[in-house]
């Protein structure tokens, strides 16, 4: 190798290196202030496909970072802490979800991960933190029937979205009493989902008219519309479980067919929150309905508080969703099983998290012994200005169940981590 | 028979956004032999235009014209992609012809660029760096006779760049006062049809939906205008005679190497106009050009490549077989099949399934006729 190739690989090295250092020199903290800092990991896609979604959870993990280091950081036994974090990539690669949770855990020894969006990437990164008993905290929800010891959900189990959804749709919607057609994306969550749905139909008295699936990538929704049409003659409730952009496509293409909420279809869809009907554009979604644990039209002081504090940080146009509230309420329940524990360790704070209650934008939630959150759940229907009319909401938090009792394989099942005969699955 | 038009209907819908797609990739690929994996990608700047140019019309000034500017962002989508074309044309591909490899993994490379190019650049300062280049290109027409005599070459062509450059960099300024266009985002963006363009007609028992009419003319129109320009202008008839025997045609004193820029070019616009069209189905963001580019090459090389007749049948031959398979038609038509043929149909009655099916089609097809449907004919120079 010559001279001028050495000092340049020198060179690129330097650069790269510092270049680093850069991207994972995170928090932005008064060093100082606190006795000692505690290092979390944020795990998201920040580039790919997912990215869109997930930089939204990352903005608002930080956000609640700097809140509570502003309140004062955590206080473990006396001692203060503040939180910095590192910041990886995971990069729409389900792989690179769990090559990145080793490094996270291994290299960065972090007591906790916040991270994952797509059950893909969960199902990708479950070995990883159970080989090493490390913890997980996710924020989506979704599909259910998985319960690990190393994974805290804080996002919504079927019971507390598409059952509750699919239960008023039948019952008390405009098109009550009408069939159903069921429309996903051709992978795990929206087969799993319509599997429940279906069950939890036949034993209401309802009808499925029919169900497709589009494969990912493909936004030709023109032979789905004909089956609809021929399916439901006269209206009827679409159950919606597309992803990401294919929702776009598909209330694009339903619209000038004619399969509006003039006509007598409604669509219920469980990944549309408000960031999504920012970007479909309202007119196309007016009228149809969605179930979420969080709304931002929710009108109480948490709430509001949590909108205009986000807008303050990242913009006056941004808007706040579902998943974006459970990413934010994982960060304060983690340090609140902190304080409680006394402790970083993962069994003791383990230990400590269940039972623990916040006051959340949603209104309060609890930890459960089965490492899901108690959520209250709404229904809401599309307005002109982009934004949902709260028209149900459950009493109060509805109780989440990991095992989904429509589903003939995990019916008669629960989990429970208080109890070691118990464990992930055992015969209530 | 209301079902023999719904069927038809949707297959030539289905067909139009996939001939739309491949007709630029038919002149590109099927007559020049260039493998561009960046056509998608030129699909996406089209797709991104309609977006800065219905923000363009949501100006209070424009207001009123609202509903006309699908037309105006079609002229502009063409014409944005064709220069975009003319550039990769002049920068990269002219260094690689008669190297298939290399230019597959070179336009490859561009597809990739423009991608995190359209992520990380706002559409404001996108819309001034493409003002800049048209400026540029057309500076030398532009500027009267009078004033282009008096100069010298040099002075004349930094003069003209530099004022392309302030008109650049003036529709950039301009267009930053536009929040929506100011801002670089990798998020997906909307592109909202006009009003008009929202419901569907009524056509006795068939609901017509207008996205889908608008395409389908579109695409007629656009077929008509390519055939006429290949088989009748001037130009036309030089591009056909280049690719039939490039060396032949350069002693008669065809510029071939115009010809390959404006070849290159009308492909790319092309390409632009497809993407106008796509954004009225879908949803328009960085990796949309990814959805379309497979459809198409398998579109050009079912048709036969270099014949623009075989791209059309194969298009609307595709666009059938996804409605009647997918839809489940056989079994509308004859309900009394037999059973075991009842489940056949059924099984593949679904997206996923009749997407697989066709593929398979498609193999088995090339199997039999390599050179697609409409084999070229005679004897070929490669170029």
């Amino acid at each position: 190798m010559t001279l001028t190739s050495k000092r340049f690989f020198g060179c690129a090295a330097t650069v790269t290196a510092s270049l680093a250092l850069l991207a994972c020199s995170g928090g932005d903290m008064g060093a100082g202030q606190f006795d000692d800092t505690v290092t979390v990991g944020l795990l998201h896609s920040l580039s790919g496909t997912m990215a869109i979604s997930e930089t939204t959870l990352v903005e608002v993990e930080k956000m609640a970072i700097k809140e509570i280091n502003e309140a004062g950081g955590i206080t473990v036994s006396g001692k203060t802490y503040g939180i910095d974090y590192i910041e990886e990539d995971g990069a729409s690669d389900w792989p690179t979800f769990a090559e990145k949770s080793k490094k996270l855990i291994d290299q960065d020894g972090v007591p906790v991960v916040f991270g994952g969006w797509t059950s893909a990437s969960r199902k990708a990164m479950l070995p990883v933190y159970e080989s090493k008993d490390a913890f997980l905290y996710y924020p989506i929800q979704y599909e259910g029937q998985e319960c690990s010891k190393n994974i805290f959900y804080t996002g919504a189990t079927p019971n507390q979205q598409s059952e509750p959804a699919t239960e008023y749709m039948y019952k008390r919607s405009p098109a009550a009493g009408k069939p159903f057609f069921l429309v996903g994306s051709d992978y795990v969550f929206p087969r799993t989902s319509n599997t429940i749905t279906k069950a939890q139909l036949r034993s209401l008295g309802g009808v499925v008219a029919g169900e497709d699936y589009l494969p990912l990538g493909n936004t030709e929704v023109a032979p789905i519309i004909s089956k609809i049409k021929k399916a439901l003659p006269d209206g009827g409730v679409i159950i919606n479980t597309l992803n990401g952009d294919q929702n776009v496509a598909f209330f694009k293409q339903i619209q000038s067919a004619g399969i509006t909420p003039q006509n007598g279809y409604y669509v219920m869809s469980y990944s549309i929150a408000e960031v999504e009907i920012d970007t479909i554009g309202p007119e196309y979604l007016a009228g149809h309905y969605a179930a979420w644990n969080y709304f931002m039209s929710i009108d109480s002081p948490a709430s509001r508080k949590f909108t205009e504090d986000f807008q303050a940080m990242y913009g006056s146009d941004r808007v706040t969703n579902d998943p974006m509230e459970s990413a934010y309420n994982m960060v304060y329940l983690w340090k609140a099983a902190v304080e409680k524990a006394g402790s970083f360790d993962d069994n003791e704070v383990r230990e400590a998290l269940i039972g623990v209650e916040f006051d959340a934008p949603q209104g309060p939630v609890k930890v459960m012994p089965n490492h899901h959150l108690s959520q209250t759940v709404r229904i809401g229907v599309v307005t002109d200005d982009g934004q949902f009319d709260i028209i149900e909401s459950t009493e109060g938090p509805v109780l989440p169940q990991a095992w989904n009792q429509f589903e003939p394989t995990s019916k008669g099942y629960a989990c429970d981590w208080t109890d070691s005969t118990k464990g992930a699955r055992y015969r209530l | 028979m209301t079902l023999l038009f719904e069927s038809l209907f949707n297959g030539v819908a289905i067909g139009s956004v996939l001939l739309m797609a491949a007709l630029g990739l038919a002149v590109v690929f099927g007559l020049m032999g260039v493998i561009n994996l960046a056509h998608g990608e030129l699909i996406m700047l089209g797709a991104y235009t309609t977006y800065v140019v219905q923000n363009i019309f949501k100006l209070e000034a424009l207001k009123p014209c609202f509903g006309a500017y699908i037309f105006v962002a079609v002229l502009v989508a063409f014409m944005v992609s064709a220069i975009a074309g003319l550039v990769l044309e002049r920068s990269v591909i002219r260094r690689l012809y008669g190297r298939p490899l290399a230019t597959l993994l070179a336009t490859w490379g561009v597809s990739l660029i423009l991608q995190q190019f359209v992520r990380t650049t706002p559409m404001a300062y996108a819309s001034g760096l493409w003002m800049t280049l048209l400026l540029g290109l057309l500076m030398p027409v532009l500027l009267p006779q009078r004033i282009r005599a008096r100069f010298r070459a040099l002075h004349l062509r930094v003069a003209g760049w530099a004022l392309a450059l302030a008109g650049g960099i003036g529709t950039a300024a301009w267009l930053s006062g536009i929040s929506r266009l100011s801002r670089a985002s990798a998020r997906n963006v909307d592109v909202t049809a006009p009003k008009w363009m929202r419901g569907g007609i009524e056509l006795g028992s068939l609901n017509v939906p207008v996205p889908r009419l608008f395409i389908i003319c579109l695409t007629v129109v656009a077929v008509i205008a390519i055939y006429w320009f290949l088989n009748r202008s001037v130009w036309g008839i030089r591009i056909r005679a280049v690719t039939q025997n490039r060396e032949i045609s350069d002693c008669l004193g065809i510029p071939t190497q115009t010809v390959d820029a404006l070849t290159f070019g009308i492909g790319s616009g092309l390409a632009g106009v497809a993407g106008v069209a796509v954004s009225l189905l879908g949803s328009v963001g960085p990796n949309v050009g990814g959805d379309y580019i497979v459809g198409s090459f398998m579109v050009v090389v079912l048709g036969g490549v270099g014949k623009l007749v075989g791209t059309v049948v194969a298009s609307f031959g595709i666009g059938l077989l996804t409605d009647v398979i997918g839809a489940g038609r056989l079994l509308e038509v004859w309900p009394s099949m037999p059973p075991t043929c009842a489940a056949v149909v059924e099984f593949f009655a679904t997206t996923s399934m009749a997407k697989v099916l066709i593929f398979a089609l498609i193999v088995a097809f090339l199997q039999l006729r390599p050179a697609g449907l409409f084999p070229r004919k005679g004897r070929m120079v490669e170029a």
